[in-house]
């Protein structure tokens, strides 16, 4: 487990200050199906984009609440990392992306049948958002709404 | 704050009725967030599947958030050590 003693003084102190967004009431969905006829997406907030795309804006005031889709059949390896944040080692991520985005376990899972399939779009947001705003009003329904309309059943979150 | 991005994304997908659960390895700051599922994890930041090039315990995970999935009870943050 990470432990909040572990970080910085200053981020600390910041932390114990700010307003976190409370969700309240908690939505709560049902599968109608079982897992192992269900499509599954992936979300990560590791800042991960697909070649060509443009990259995160690491300097945006309030942290840019943008994402970009990475399609279900993308070679993992070819991810790019654009997390701003300086409290992790992103070492780990560079050697690997499945530690932030696991779509190659993903793919196995179906191919075992523990999953009906992988869904054909997932997300990745870069989540060092300290004013989350616009993330609330527009870009999370907004991606929302797109894996709804791939008729996703499950989204599984990763952050960093 | 990629706790809090990550709870308040959840939450969206679930009102939209996709069923979700996330990784937290920082339980105390989802606590904050209430997001409908969650599974601690003892990794530290930068490493929430735990560890690169390593499949079996990345499956594992994945198997563990999946069976979360399955859950009713909402808000539920499981806590657990590998």
């Amino acid at each position: 487990m990470a432990n909040l003693q572990d970080l910085p003084l200053l981020l600390r102190a910041r932390l114990r200050l700010y307003t976190w967004r409370r969700v309240d009431p908690v939505p709560k969905a049902r599968l109608s199906r079982p897992l192992r006829a269900c499509r599954v997406a992936l979300v990560t907030t590791a800042g991960l984009v697909p070649p060509g795309l443009v990259p995160f804006d690491m300097d945006m005031l309030g942290g840019d609440f943008s994402y970009r889709i990475i399609p279900g059949d993308i070679d993992v390896s070819t991810l790019q990392e654009f997390h701003r944040s300086e409290t992790f080692d992103h070492a780990g991520i560079a050697e690997d992306p499945n530690l932030a985005f696991p779509l190659d376990r993903l793919h196995e899972l179906a191919v075992s049948g523990e999953i009906g399939e992988v869904a054909p779009r997932h997300l990745s947001f870069m989540g060092s958002i300290t004013a989350p705003g616009r993330l609330i009003k527009r870009t999370a329904p907004e991606a929302a709404q797109l894996l709804r309309d791939d008729a996703t059943d499950i989204a599984l979150l990763v952050p960093v | 704050m990629c706790h809090q991005a990550v709870g308040l994304i959840q939450a969206e997908l679930e009102r939209r009725g996709i069923v979700t659960a996330s990784v937290t390895l920082l339980p105390e700051i989802t606590r904050k967030i209430q997001p409908p599922r969650a599974l601690a994890l003892p990794f530290p930041l930068g490493y929430p599947m735990g560890a690169p090039n390593a499949p079996a315990l990345q499956r594992g995970i994945l198997r563990d958030l999946l069976a979360l999935c399955e859950v009713d009870e909402v808000p539920l943050l499981r806590e657990e050590r590998r």
